[in-house]
C-alpha cells in the first residue's frame, strides 16, 4: 500500500525563496548603492539623456500651442471617426501607470517582500504616466481655457457638470488617482528623503532635502503609525486603481457602439492596463540596473516574477479578445457581430492581427523559464507588449467608429502628422521628468529594502547578538508511512 | 555652544545599540525597568518593536474613517444637489435620482479624502512637519537613517535621573552614550 503511495507522491521538497538582494551586503552598502547616485556629480550620460528629452518635450508644447491657436482640426478627426490618437493615446499612458500602484499597493497587501527593489521606480513611473495621460483629455476639449468647467465649480451660467457622464467620472477618476498614488510615492520617499539629508555635504541639498524629509528621524513611535498609514493607503490604492480603469473602460461601454458596448470592459481593460504597465516597468528597469548598476537589487529573479505577470495578464486579454467574439455572435445582435468581423478581416485587419501578435502570441515564449531569464529578449517583448497595447486602443476606438452601423457614412482615419508629433512629444513630458526623478530621488526605496534583508530580522540573531544567516538548506521533512 | 551644560535643558540621553536583535533587548529592559517617555531610532520599522515598547494601537484609522465618511455623503451631497435640486436637467423624462450613476465619483471623492486622511493624519499624529530637532545635533545620529540604531530615553520621563539612565545602558552593553540637550 505505502509502495503505490510512494509511486505517485514525489519526496517532498522545500524551494527556496531566492534572497531578494544578491551579493555580499549590509545595511550600510544598500545606502551607498542607492543613494549614492544621487550624491555623485551628474554622469555627462544624464545631460544627453535629458536634452533628447527636452526637446520632444519641446516637440509636445509645440503641437499644443499650435492645437490651441488652431484648433482640433489639425488631428485627422472627422466624421465618422471623431475619437482618435488623443483618446488612444490616453488610454495607452494611463494604463501604463497602473503598473505601479500593482506593485505598490496589491503586491504590498499580498505581502509579496520582492516589490521593494521596483516599487518606488514604478510608482515614479505611474506619476508621469498619469501626466501624459492628462495631457491629452485636457487638450482635445477645444477651449482649453474653460476646462475648469469640468469641475463642479459655480460659474456665471448657473449650469454644473453632468455627474451622469462616464466622461465626468473620468475627471473624478484620473485626478484622484493622480492625486492619491503621489501621496503614496512621497510618504514612502520621505525616509529616504531623510537618508539622503544625513549624507549629502551640500547646503543646498541639506535644506531642499531637509524640508521634504520633515524632519524624519526614524524614531519607531513614527514608524508606527507610519507602517499603519501604509497600509491604510495601499488599501485605498487597491480598490482605486481597479475603479479607475473601470471608468476609463465607461468611456466606451456605456455609449452604444458596436464593439463597445459591453459588460467584459471593465476587467479587460484592468487586464490590459496591467499588462502593458509591466511591460513598461520592464522595459525602464532593466536600462536602470545596468546604467546604475543595480543588478543586485533587481534581479533577474525580479524579471522572470514579472515576466510571469506578463504571461498571465496576457493570457487574460487574449481570452477577452476571444470572448468578445463569442458574445458577438451569441449575442445575435448583427451590427455586433458585423463590427468583429470588420475588426479581424475590415479595413482595421492590419491593426488588428498586429495586436493579436503582439499582445497574445509574443508573451507565449515565456512559458519557457530560461527565456524569463533572458534580458535581452525580455526587453524586446517588452517594448512589443507595449506596441501592441497601443494597437489594442486603436482597434477598439477607430474600428468601431469608422464602420458603425450605417455603412453609407463609412470612413477611414488616418492621423496627420500633429496627431503623431503631439503622441511622440508626451515621450519627452514622461523621460523628462522620469529623468529628472532618477537624477534627485533615490529609485530604490531604500528603507523598505533594508527591512527585507535577513539581517533585519531581530530573529536571525543569537543570544550573544551575532549575526546568523538563516540557513540555506532546510531539511527534508521526515515523510510518515502510510 | 559656548555655554556650559548646566546652563542648558537636558532632553535625554541616547546610547547606540549594535543591530536589531540588540536594540530590541534594550527596549525591553528600558520598558520592564519602568520608563515611559522614551524611544528608539531605525532605519527601518523593526519586527516586535512595538510589542516590546508596548505600543499603543494608532488612532489613524478613524482618522481615515471620518475622512471617508465626509467624502461619501460629501460627494452624494454634492451631486444631489447639482443634479436634482440646483439645475434639474430632464432627460426624456427618467428619474433626477440616478444613483447608479453617481457612484464612481461617490467612489472616487471617498477615497481621495481617505488618503488626505491617511497621509496627513500620519503626519499630524508624529508630530511631523518638525525640521528641528534636539537630536539632530548629536553628529553620530545622522546614522539612524542609514545604518545606526539608538534608544534616547527623555528627561520628561518622572523616573529620570541622568546617572541611572547611563548605568542602566552601561550596564545593557550599549556603546556610544551620550547626554543631548535642547537649545
Amino acid at each position: 500500500m505505502s509502495r503505490t503511495y510512494e509511486n505517485i507522491s514525489k519526496p517532498y521538497e522545500y524551494v527556496h525563496e531566492p534572497p531578494l538582494v544578491k551579493g555580499d551586503h549590509d545595511f550600510k552598502s544598500i545606502t551607498a548603492l542607492v543613494t549614492d547616485i544621487n550624491l555623485r556629480p551628474t554622469p555627462r550620460g544624464w545631460y544627453m539623456a535629458f536634452g533628447v528629452a527636452n526637446l520632444l518635450l519641446f516637440l509636445l508644447l509645440f503641437s499644443i500651442a499650435y492645437l490651441i491657436w488652431q484648433g482640433t482640426g489639425i488631428w485627422g478627426l472627422n466624421t465618422p471617426v471623431n475619437w482618435g490618437w488623443a483618446i488612444i493615446n490616453f488610454v495607452w499612458w494611463v494604463g501604463i501607470g497602473h503598473a505601479g500602484t500593482l506593485i505598490s499597493a496589491i503586491l504590498f497587501l499580498f505581502r509579496q517582500d520582492w516589490r521593494t527593489a521596483i516599487n518606488r521606480f514604478a510608482e515614479a513611473m505611474t506619476i508621469f504616466a498619469v501626466m501624459c495621460a492628462g495631457v491629452f483629455p485636457a487638450i482635445h476639449v477645444g477651449r482649453i481655457w474653460v476646462i475648469y468647467w469640468v469641475f463642479p465649480i459655480p460659474n456665471q451660467m448657473g449650469v454644473w457638470p453632468n455627474f451622469n457622464s462616464p466622461l465626468l467620472w473620468d475627471v473624478f477618476a484620473v485626478s484622484t488617482y493622480f492625486t492619491v498614488s503621489l501621496l503614496f510615492w512621497y510618504v514612502g520617499l520621505v525616509p529616504d528623503l531623510a537618508t539622503i539629508r544625513d549624507r549629502i555635504k551640500s547646503r543646498i541639498g541639506k535644506v531642499l532635502y531637509g524640508t521634504f524629509s520633515l524632519g524624519w528621524r526614524g524614531s519607531n513611535r513614527h514608524w508606527w503609525t507610519y507602517e499603519k498609514a501604509y497600509m491604510i493607503l495601499a488599501g485605498l490604492a487597491t480598490p482605486l486603481v481597479l475603479s479607475v480603469h473601470t471608468i476609463v473602460s465607461f468611456d466606451f461601454a456605456v455609449s452604444v457602439i458596436p464593439g463597445w458596448h459591453t459588460t467584459i470592459f471593465p476587467p479587460y481593460f484592468v487586464a490590459g492596463a496591467i499588462f502593458s504597465g509591466f511591460a513598461m516597468v520592464l522595459s525602464l528597469m532593466i536600462i536602470c540596473r545596468k546604467v546604475y548598476k543595480l543588478e543586485d537589487i533587481m534581479t533577474v529573479d525580479h524579471m522572470e516574477k514579472m515576466n510571469m505577470i506578463l504571461l498571465v495578464t496576457g493570457m487574460m486579454v487574449g481570452f477577452a479578445y476571444a470572448m468578445e467574439f463569442f458574445m458577438a455572435w451569441y449575442s445575435g445582435v448583427e451590427y455586433e457581430k458585423a463590427i468583429f468581423m470588420l475588426r479581424a478581416a475590415g479595413p482595421y485587419a492590419w491593426a488588428y492581427w498586429i495586436m493579436i501578435s503582439c499582445n497574445v502570441l509574443s508573451p507565449q515564449v515565456f512559458w519557457v523559464k530560461r527565456f524569463r531569464r533572458n534580458i535581452a529578449l525580455t526587453f524586446v517583448i517588452s517594448i512589443i507588449v507595449n506596441i501592441g497595447m497601443w494597437f489594442e486602443r486603436f482597434v477598439i476606438t477607430v474600428s468601431s467608429l469608422s464602420t458603425d452601423f450605417l455603412p453609407s457614412s463609412w470612413g477611414y482615419y488616418s492621423p496627420t502628422m500633429w496627431d503623431i508629433m503631439t503622441y511622440i512629444g508626451t515621450f519627452g513630458l514622461f523621460f523628462t521628468f522620469f529623468l529628472l526623478f532618477l537624477r534627485f530621488l533615490p529609485m530604490v526605496a531604500v528603507a523598505e529594502l533594508k527591512n527585507v534583508m535577513p539581517q533585519a530580522d531581530p530573529h536571525n540573531y543569537d543570544d550573544s547578538g551575532e549575526y546568523v544567516p538563516p540557513k540555506a538548506d532546510v531539511p527534508e521533512p521526515k515523510r510518515e508511512p502510510v | 555652544m559656548e555655554t556650559s551644560n548646566t546652563d542648558r535643558k537636558l532632553y535625554g540621553v541616547l546610547a547606540e545599540a549594535g543591530n536589531p536583535k540588540e536594540l530590541l533587548n534594550i527596549a525591553m529592559t528600558v520598558k520592564n525597568s519602568g520608563y515611559r517617555i522614551y524611544d528608539t531610532y531605525s532605519p527601518f520599522p523593526i519586527h516586535g518593536m512595538d510589542q516590546a515598547m508596548n505600543l499603543k494601537k494608532s488612532k489613524l484609522g478613524w482618522i481615515v474613517l471620518g475622512h471617508g465618511l465626509t467624502g461619501f455623503f460629501g460627494a452624494l451631497s454634492l451631486i444631489y444637489f447639482t443634479m436634482a435640486v440646483d439645475y434639474p436637467l430632464n432627460i426624456g423624462g427618467k428619474t433626477l435620482l440616478n444613483f447608479p450613476a453617481w457612484i464612481p465619483v461617490t467612489f472616487e471623492l471617498t477615497i481621495l479624502l481617505s488618503a488626505f486622511g491617511a497621509v496627513f493624519g500620519m503626519f499630524f499624529l508624529n508630530g511631523l512637519p518638525r525640521l528641528n530637532h534636539p537630536l539632530f545635533s548629536i553628529d553620530n545620529f545622522s546614522r539612524a537613517t542609514d545604518d545606526g540604531f539608538f534608544i534616547c530615553i527623555e528627561s520628561e520621563d518622572p523616573q529620570f535621573e541622568k546617572e541611572k539612565v547611563k548605568k542602566l545602558f552601561a550596564d545593557a552593553g550599549v556603546s556610544n552614550i551620550e547626554e543631548v540637550y535642547d537649545d
